[in-house]
């Protein structure tokens, strides 16, 4: 399977990227102090252009843009990964639960998942994020509860086909209980696709995280890509053009989310063989 | 940018015609009685759900709402005794939840905190623009994604695939409301080389007159926020129309098709493309709720002055009973496409009849 993974180019291209990225992200404090992202006693002046000071010029505070993108890795990474563990968990619950029950409780399990799919996801994470105190811990809460529908349906699809297979059957006559079963058998067999799932949900939390953030959902004394352009717009950087304000963040969200998405592609690839045959 | 791409329902992916046949119409009734029934009921329960989560989400998570409301605003002791006799919240939770539930029914979404009217007559005068800008942006998503993706898919691993893919991913990743801020940066304010070729926001200029000038003008403020909502959706067409039809490359019938002596065209047109079309053609009406997120992002973005734009300033008081409004309102429209949605499938596909 890693054999496999790994001649699939744009998923190898992804996955570095994305190494490189949380290594910087991880070893941000080492190079960048809490005085050079200080609002009130910023290094250089507001909005200024790149020079060879600040390489990708200020922001509105005066902080170089090259330490305020790369520290923003940290909040959205951070946000996105628990979000995403939020959502896989609940998916991967409801998933099992309502393939390995099945019945009705299965029925009406997939019936609220299928309602969640339907719903307009943003504004249940907007209106959500806006009723419970703006900071971090709520949008993880927002993105993590309105997001795990797809993994939930995946998972059972495969809880299903497992559910199918002899052993598990067997593992049943040997008086093995629902908790054996589910835990010990299906779960490690539905594990690989949660992975994938996790990967192109770590994507959506991540573009999701910048979105509720630009929205003023987020804490807006943390530093993280959303926040900054959402600064960025109040002063105005849009009508003075000032472009290296607006590019470094939002240019890393979209490597990031892409970079996620690949491998994410890349996973499901690998562990579907029809998919793999087609492509 | 959507948080999560709608998975496609059980009764889009049927099992492959056994006969070969690309369609095979069936005399008789198209939605069997029972089918429309169920479909429609699961539509009322999910709408209750609508309604109780509304009820929840407003009135039991923000413990006190009027507090909430507030927020950062000096309100003295009477103010606030008096705003929670106005929204009715100094009564028992359980009579609040009768009043509440009576008043959605009869088509009473409250009145709004902050412009002191009727939810619901705010609402009626802002939905038009929203389905005028998310009508347009679908059709023209639609119709590119769905062309291009069946493209795509007939000549997969061609380098015009993987350029449209790899577009289509990218746009996939991109935060919509960065994408809009980009665009008026480029096109509206104009940057370099680039004039201010479109206007930053706004559905139309004041001081224009004569049919035509008011046309010319009307578009010229459409372009920007329509191609923003259309990056948004084009790439979800795309990537499943291609993934449809890859799934039907496979098939024995295509075979068959082609040891006829079928044109090439002829066996995309005639026999894969229409049995590949229904998942489309439901995401289309699934990404309904993508296609309101979106909005809200664009309309705030380029102050379309719609629901989006409403929602986003409810959003910012925050306005709780416009927000419970607008909540109630955007599931609602969802519901109800989807419901048009399952009614229609049968009509489309024959194979969803048998399920």
């Amino acid at each position: 399977m890693i054999a496999d993974f790994r001649r699939l180019r744009a998923g190898m291209a992804g996955l570095a990227f994305l190494v490189l990225t949380a290594l910087v992200a991880v070893a941000a404090p080492l190079f960048i102090s809490g005085h050079d992202l200080s609002a009130a006693f910023a290094p250089g002046a507001p909005r200024q252009a790149p020079s060879s000071d600040f390489l990708l010029g200020t922001d509105a505070f005066g902080r170089s843009m090259v330490d305020v993108t790369i520290w923003g890795a940290r909040i959205s990474l951070t946000v996105g990964l628990l979000a995403t563990l939020l959502a896989v968990g609940i998916g991967a619950l409801v998933g099992i639960t309502a393939g390995h029950f099945g019945g009705w409780a299965g029925t009406v399990l997939m019936r609220v998942t299928d309602w969640f799919v339907v719903l307009p996801v943003l504004v249940l994470a907007t209106a959500l994020a806006s009723v419970l105190s703006p900071g971090m811990g709520t949008v993880v809460v927002a993105i993590g509860v309105t997001s795990w529908p797809r993994t939930a349906r995946v998972v059972r699809a495969q809880t299903l086909s497992v559910e199918a297979r002899p052993y598990i059957e067997r593992a049943k006559a040997l008086g093995g209980g629902h908790g054996h079963v589910m835990g010990r058998h299906i779960l490690p067999n539905v594990m690989p696709l949660m992975l994938a799932q996790a990967t192109l949900t770590v994507s959506e939390a991540i573009l999701a995280e910048a979105t509720l953030a630009f929205l003023g959902l987020s804490d807006p004394t943390k530093v993280s890509w959303g926040t900054t352009l959402q600064l960025a717009r109040q002063v105005g950087a849009v009508s003075a053009d000032d472009w290296w304000i607006l590019l470094p963040p939002g240019l890393a969200i979209v490597a990031v989310a892409l970079a996620f998405t690949v491998v994410g592609r890349a996973l499901e690839q690998v562990l579907n063989p029809r998919l793999q045959e087609l492509m | 940018m959507s948080i999560s791409l709608p998975a496609l329902p059980d009764a889009a992916t049927p099992p492959p015609p056994p006969d070969g046949a690309a369609v095979v119409r069936r005399r008789g009734l198209a939605i069997s009685p029972r089918y429309a029934a169920g479909r429609i009921g699961g539509a009322a329960v999910s709408m209750l759900a609508v309604v109780f989560i509304g009820f929840f989400l407003f009135r039991i998570v923000p413990g006190d709402p009027v507090r909430a409301m507030t927020r950062g605003r000096p309100v003295d002791a009477d103010q606030l005794a008096a705003l929670r006799h106005q929204f009715g919240i100094d009564k028992p939770l359980l009579s609040q939840f009768a009043d509440y539930a009576s008043r959605v029914a009869r088509g009473d979404l409250g009145t709004s905190y902050q412009y002191k009217s009727s939810v619901s007559a705010l609402i009626g005068s802002h939905v038009w623009p929203t389905v005028y800008l998310v009508g347009t942006a679908t059709v023209i998503a639609a119709v590119l994604g769905i062309r291009i993706g069946i493209r795509s898919a007939w000549r997969h691993g061609s380098r015009a695939d993987r350029a449209n893919s790899g577009i289509a991913l990218v746009l996939w990743s991109m935060p919509t409301f960065w994408l809009g801020l980009i665009l008026i940066v480029v096109f509206s304010v104009g940057f370099g080389p680039i004039p201010g070729l479109f206007p930053t926001g706004g559905m139309s200029a004041p001081d224009v007159h004569g049919f035509f000038p008011v046309v010319w003008d009307h578009l010229r403020h459409l372009v920007l926020p329509c191609l923003t909502l259309v990056a948004v959706l084009y790439a979800q067409y795309l990537l499943t129309m291609r993934a449809t039809l890859l799934e039907e490359l496979g098939a024995d019938y295509l075979t068959t098709a082609r040891a006829k002596g079928l044109r090439d065209d002829d066996v995309r047109r005639r026999h894969a493309v229409p049995n590949a079309m229904l998942p489309a053609v439901t995401l289309v009406f699934l990404n309904l709720g993508t296609a309101v997120s979106g909005s809200i992002l664009a309309e705030t973005i380029f102050s379309w002055p719609g629901l989006g734009s409403l929602f986003y300033e409810a959003l910012t008081v925050p306005d709780l009973p416009l927000l419970e409004g607008l909540f109630i309102f955007f599931a609602a429209a969802v519901i109800v496409m989807n419901l048009l949605a399952e009614l229609l499938y049968p009509i489309l596909d024959p194979r969803v009849r048998t399920t």
